[in-house]
């Protein structure tokens, strides 16, 4: 159901704020320079530019559909949320005579999350107790229950009634609709049902928004990373797992350029390597870095020297086959004309061979380094000490969503770091690609 | 005094389905020092294949290649190359490409600096040596391709099509430059190339090569190089020989394609 909001919601969106958009902003809507001279633009994927109005409108809207899926104190759009306060329903208990009696049940909703939030004072908030109520008149008194949003509980009504379950009083009618056990009747505050052996039932409402447990609201989620900054989560600050996953995807991706990039060269220079080293890397290659994990453990534990040896050989074949194609990319007359200008083998492949590699090893870098860090997260995930795949999973078995999140978002922001590292240092390294 | 023996040399490819192909037939040349050959052929002629024998890429399965008293084995810096294109090095400067052969051979940047600098002035880039390869023109990367064949002072230059990617007017003043510095320098020089025009403007000797089996098939002595040597290559197209010798090589080649184009048909 609320999948199916989402997509509605996110359609919108796209389509909305372009409509809206493109009439209100229609300079920016403009394409630009000599693009803006072009009579054919579609079909022409060089005319096609980011519209960077859109990218903001586009993280702007996964953003609010977090804040309006849960309930978050943001102060924008909302799906209806979970009922939360006092809610009244009466129940008419009949005897086996016949006689029947009204009474009333008050129920108090509150957060489900109460515990984990605090008050103005800091003191951590606690369950309210149980609304005051006069017991009424009849042989069925009026009760009350406390229950949390999303939750489901059982009432036993005749806890102060005048006669018991046993002693024949049965529930018949829910606000004066008749009920037979197994049934449910929707009041606005949430549903009142019998069990099938005739025990009252409320559930308050749930809305559409996700409870804390599934989806903890933005503001949730950046307090819990401002607290792990200065608490740490397992005996580790959060800088210390992040920086040990990054250490490691360092330490796999530098061991297995060092290896690899080597041994890629001979595969391209020499028959001998080629042959030799062929089986193994057309082996290996297509086995993912994950299934190897089991093994790693088996073999090094759980320690940094498994993870680093994981990663290496996660880059190791990239990176070979990276520095092969290198090699084969080089145009034969540049081969040709350095001989011609008497430079020695070592002369070629330090001054021919290597440079005009750099591209195809930049392009298996950025592979490398992608494969790298899933596989770190992943690994860590199965067993670690210290780590953001570690904190993730450690996390999700105390159920603290937010945690997840921050790591799942630290994995992202530093992945997509990365990759701008690498392309940085490959437009300073390699200046020439693309203009040849 | 450099002198190059082409030593009665034959090349055979043989074919995965077994059977071959015979690129060049008893080949034999004798260019003295300071000639400027240029080779023209209908495709498939063998010329590349006789030009990169010569440099030393490519062993012929018959004959030899002498130059100055000693048999070519290999590559080697007494014989340049100029190629179409795409043989300069992107991830170099202008000048570091210049340079490049007498850095390979330990002469200090500061020793070469003159040369190298003197030759790009001649090959008109004075001005571009901190460039970055990608920064030129295709003439430009040409005369760059020229200066760091020159700079490295080979006995021979071998051209294998180097004006063949350039526009006509970049074309012709190139053509004019290559005269110029076979002038200056006195070196002997090789250029294949697939016009007809150029052949005749640039070779002193001009040698057209026939296919299957790639062989010499017709030798001409021109005067049109040294009536070029800084002079408008305008005025030398009307000398009064000129078109007739043009007309007669283009006939020759034309018959030649001919006869592939009708060998081609009756096979099929």
């Amino acid at each position: 159901m609320s999948g199916f909001i989402i997509f509605a919601l996110y359609l919108v969106a796209f389509f909305g704020s372009y409509l809206v958009l493109s009439r209100l902003l229609s300079k920016y809507f403009q394409r630009e320079g000599f693009n803006s001279l072009k009579t054919v633009t579609f079909g022409d994927e060089s005319a096609v530019k980011a519209n960077r109005i859109a990218s903001i409108i586009s993280v702007a809207t996964v953003f609010w559909l977090w804040v309006a899926f849960t309930n978050s104190a943001i102060p924008l759009p909302k799906l209806p949320g979970p009922f939360q306060g006092d809610a009244t329903f009466t129940y008419t208990a009949t005897l086996e005579d016949g006689t029947s009696d009204d009474a009333t049940v008050t129920v108090r909703v509150y957060r489900e999350d109460i515990q984990q939030t605090v008050d103005a004072e800091g003191n951590p908030g606690r369950e309210p107790d149980a609304p005051e109520v006069e017991p009424g008149d009849g042989f069925a008194k009026n009760d009350t229950l406390t229950a949390a949003r999303y939750s489901f509980k059982v009432l036993n009504v005749w806890s102060n009634d005048e006669v018991s379950k046993k002693g024949g009083s049965t529930v018949t009618a829910i606000n004066g609709i008749p009920i037979a056990p197994g049934e449910k009747i929707d009041i606005p505050e949430g549903t009142v049902g019998l069990t099938d052996k005739g025990t009252p039932t409320f559930a308050p409402a749930t809305g559409l928004r996700m409870a804390r447990l599934y989806l903890p609201a933005p503001e949730v989620v950046m307090e819990r990373f401002i607290r792990l900054n200065k608490e740490g989560y397992q005996g580790f600050t959060l800088w210390e797992h992040t920086w040990k996953s990054v250490s490691r995807v360092l330490w796999g991706f530098l061991l297995g350029s060092l290896i690899g990039i080597p041994l890629g060269y001979a595969m391209g220079l020499t028959n001998w390597s080629r042959g030799w080293f062929d089986p193994i890397v057309e082996f290996m290659r297509p086995v993912p870095p994950l299934a190897l994990i089991p093994l790693m453990i088996i073999w090094f534990g759980i320690g940094e020297v498994s993870k680093v040896i994981l990663l290496f050989l996660a880059a190791l074949w990239i990176m070979i086959i990276a520095a092969r194609s290198g090699v084969s990319g080089v145009a034969i007359a540049k081969v040709h004309a350095a001989y011609s200008l008497g430079a020695s083998k070592w002369q070629i492949l330090s001054k021919v061979i290597v440079p005009n590699s750099l591209p195809e090893i930049f392009t298996g870098a950025r592979v490398a380094m992608g494969v790298c860090w899933g596989t770190v997260v992943a690994a860590e995930l199965v067993a670690a000490e210290v780590g953001l795949g570690k904190m993730i999973v450690v996390a999700s078995k105390f159920q603290l969503t937010d945690i997840v999140l921050v790591g799942i978002i630290l994995i992202g922001v530093i992945g997509f770091l990365i990759d701008v590292g690498v392309r940085a240092l490959e437009t300073w390294l390699v200046p020439w690609k693309g203009k040849v | 005094m450099s002198e190059l023996l082409i030593d009665n040399v034959s090349m055979r490819f043989e074919l995965p389905n077994g059977g071959h192909v015979q690129a060049l037939q008893n080949v034999s040349l004798d260019i003295k020092s300071g000639e400027l050959m240029s080779v023209l052929g209908p495709s498939g002629c063998g010329k590349t294949t006789l030009l990169n024998i010569v440099a030393g890429f490519l062993a012929p399965t018959e004959g030899n290649i002498i130059l100055n008293d000693k048999k070519v084995i290999g590559p080697s810096a007494d014989r340049g190359m100029v190629f179409q294109q795409g043989a300069l090095f992107e991830w170099m400067t202008v000048r570091e490409n210049v340079s490049f052969g007498p850095d390979m051979k330990g002469v200090s940047r500061a020793e070469s600096k003159e040369n190298v600098e003197h030759l790009l002035e001649v090959v008109g880039l004075g001005d571009f040596k901190e460039k970055a390869i990608y920064e030129l023109s295709g003439g430009m990367q040409q005369r760059v391709a020229l200066a760091r064949c020159l700079a490295n002072d080979p006995d021979v230059i071998l051209m294998d099509e180097p004006l063949g990617a350039l526009d006509a007017l970049t074309r012709e003043k190139m053509q004019g430059l290559v005269l110029d510095l076979w002038r200056e320098t006195g070196k002997t020089i090789i250029l294949i190339t697939h016009s007809v025009e150029e052949a005749l403007l640039l070779g002193e000797r001009l040698l057209v090569m026939a296919p299957r089996p790639g062989r010499v098939h017709k030798e001409y002595r021109l005067p049109f190089a040294d009536l070029g040597v800084g002079n408008d290559l305008r005025e030398v197209k009307k000398h009064k020989d000129y078109a007739s010798t043009r007309e007669e090589i283009l006939e020759m080649i034309w018959s030649m394609e001919e006869e592939i184009m009708g060998r081609t048909e009756d096979a099929s």
